[in-house]
């Protein structure tokens, strides 16, 4: 049975593959439970900082038993784990959350987005989709020609990519994508800041597609019973019985209908 | 060797708790935790009807603490009746149900619904900073405690614990009132009144703007306010604030409490209240203390 619980991994590689983007593996037999859009806790080191920080599965290999998480430096928690050593051991919560309903797209014309720090759980969804005989569209976005993790992504469909800065590819954002390489889908799963999202599901509702959202918010249990990262919701949640789920358990990929960000 | 502790009558295979709010129902955590092995399981704060809570973002990490805000949403007490307490049932230990409300009234109806129901006792929370009407309201001055706990103990079933907030002046007086006015027991603390500001955004981190700090930051004042609380009423005492390990436990013990509650720790840690009930042993076989009645208000003097 797969159960959630914290243990310790150690670290085979870490090392910066943009400025303060970080790309690292841990040794850690929840590498076998993983799916494309869950996420792990990773606790500091320091006492004083108490709470696991979320982060997305970019990879799992589940022959060596290893996670690849692919993260930005956004504090002192994230600072800390960018200076961890291989050979270390670091203490994981996981595997949290639900993954992209892969099942969804297979067979489709499913187009993957990313934006900024929510590209690395495309790498370990394209795999899957692959995997399933299904090759994905994969639109990245980036802020500049600091780019990453593109070579990983190619190997499982055609990506394009879009920066806001117009250096690399399209200019603009994901969607600019869409519309400059004449893209079409079926189905939608994206990853990324909320404005870019926001911008996805309205798309979506224009198009009539399925779109599936990988949300964010400020986490502290990840498993559910804090209640201190919600999302409003359309429709009263099953669990809460009020507009609004938990990111950590129920998400945190939605259906982008059921969502109201 | 007994750990047994009996509070109003109920008897507590041994002294460790959930607090309120850092534990669901229990559900969420008993994939970590056998949940025979504590004491009690104290549920999240439930009102007559379902409450949305605050906006997010509703928490932040603090130095050595963390500030929330979640502002008690909750599914409302027919769900708790239907989905939360059977599935505690399961289990050999005591429900103790957290009630909330924004009115006398909304508490008494919580109360009156739960009358039937195989809860163990009713802890009253009147100290929730992070709800604008009801809450704290109560808690805050000795008068209005007095009133709310005689008009809820009246109408009760179960033994009741008063939940009390540290942020008053004096503890020891809230604590009479509460006593004087027929609670069963005590509970506290409940987080103190916290702010965080981004400084490179000028702004709140919480969308509330303030926030209940919990976590081994508080320990200390939870621990002086465990020791005043208890010294200043008969009724027990039921101590938290920053309890992560059996050490953290057994001084509120020393320090007048009858039982803990082990809360945000259970996020740094989530195995920690099952690690907490086995570490009061070891502690006692150490020291070759044969009844835990030996640790509750044992400090010397």
């Amino acid at each position: 049975m797969n159960t959630k619980r914290k243990v310790k991994a150690k670290i085979l590689s870490r090392k910066m593959i943009a400025p303060d983007i970080y790309d690292m593996w841990l040794s850690t037999d929840l590498a076998r439970e993983a799916k494309a859009g869950q996420f792990i806790g990773v606790y500091t080191k320091d006492a004083s900082r108490l709470l696991p920080r979320p982060i997305s599965i970019c990879q799992a290999d589940k022959e060596k038993g290893a996670l690849r998480i692919v993260y930005r430096t956004a504090g002192a928690g994230t600072e800390e784990f960018s200076r961890w050593q291989p050979g270390e051991t670091a203490d994981i919560l996981g595997v949290l959350g639900n993954g992209f309903p892969v099942s969804e797209a297979v067979g489709k014309r499913v187009v993957l987005m990313g934006g900024g720090i929510g590209i690395p759980p495309l790498v370990q969804l394209a795999g899957e989709l692959a995997q399933a005989g299904t090759k994905a569209v994969i639109i990245t976005g980036y802020r500049d020609n600091k780019l990453f993790l593109k070579e990983d992504l190619e190997k499982y469909g055609k990506v394009f990519t879009a920066t806001e800065d117009g250096s690399v590819g399209t200019k603009g954002n994901v969607l600019n994508v869409m519309e400059d390489r004449q893209v079409e889908a079926d189905v939608i799963m994206a990853c990324g800041p909320m404005p870019m999202l926001r911008a996805v599901k309205s798309y979506a509702e224009k198009k009539q597609i399925a779109a599936y959202l990988s949300l964010e918010e400020r986490m502290a249990c990840g498993v559910g019973a804090c209640l201190g990262c919600v999302c409003r919701t359309v429709h009263k949640d099953h669990h809460s019985h009020v507009n609004n789920a938990r990111i950590c358990t129920d998400g945190p990929v939605f259906d982008a209908r059921e969502v109201d960000i | 060797m007994n750990t047994k502790v009996n509070i109003a009558g109920v008897e507590f295979k041994n002294p460790v708790m959930t607090a309120s709010g850092t534990f669901g129902s229990g559900m969420e955590y008993s994939d970590f935790v056998d949940l025979n092995r504590l004491g009690a399981v104290v549920t999240k704060g439930v009102a007559n009807v379902p409450w949305p809570g605050n906006p997010v973002p509703r928490v932040a990490e603090v130095y050595g603490g963390m500030l929330n805000a979640i502002g008690l949403q909750n599914p409302g007490v027919d769900v708790l009746i239907e989905r939360d307490i059977p599935f505690l049932k399961k289990y050999d230990t005591k429900i103790i149900v957290n009630v909330c409300g924004k009115s006398v009234e909304d508490y008494l109806e919580v109360v009156e619904r739960l009358g039937e129901e195989p809860v163990d006792m009713l802890e009253i929370n009147v100290s929730c900073p992070n709800v604008k009407e009801g809450a704290i309201a109560f808690g805050q001055k000795a008068d209005c405690l007095y009133d709310i706990t005689s008009q809820i103990k009246a109408k009760a079933k179960q033994p009741i614990i008063m939940k009390l907030s540290p942020n008053v002046t004096d503890i020891g007086e809230m604590a009479k009132a509460a006593e004087a006015a027929g609670a069963d027991a005590i509970s506290l603390i409940n987080t103190l009144t916290g702010m965080k500001i981004d400084i490179h955004k000028r702004a709140f981190v919480l969308a509330n703007k303030t926030g209940g700090l919990s976590g081994p930051a508080i320990k200390p004042i939870a621990v002086r306010m465990v020791y005043q609380a208890s010294h200043a009423v008969k009724i027990p005492v039921i101590g938290m604030g920053g309890i992560g390990t059996a050490e953290d436990a057994i001084e509120f013990l020393l320090a007048g409490a009858s039982a803990v509650a082990v809360g945000a720790m259970n996020f740094v840690n989530p195995y920690a209240t099952a690690e907490v009930a086995e570490g009061i042993e070891a502690y006692m076989k150490k020291y070759g203390i044969e009844d835990i009645y030996e640790l509750i208000d044992g400090i010397r003097e």
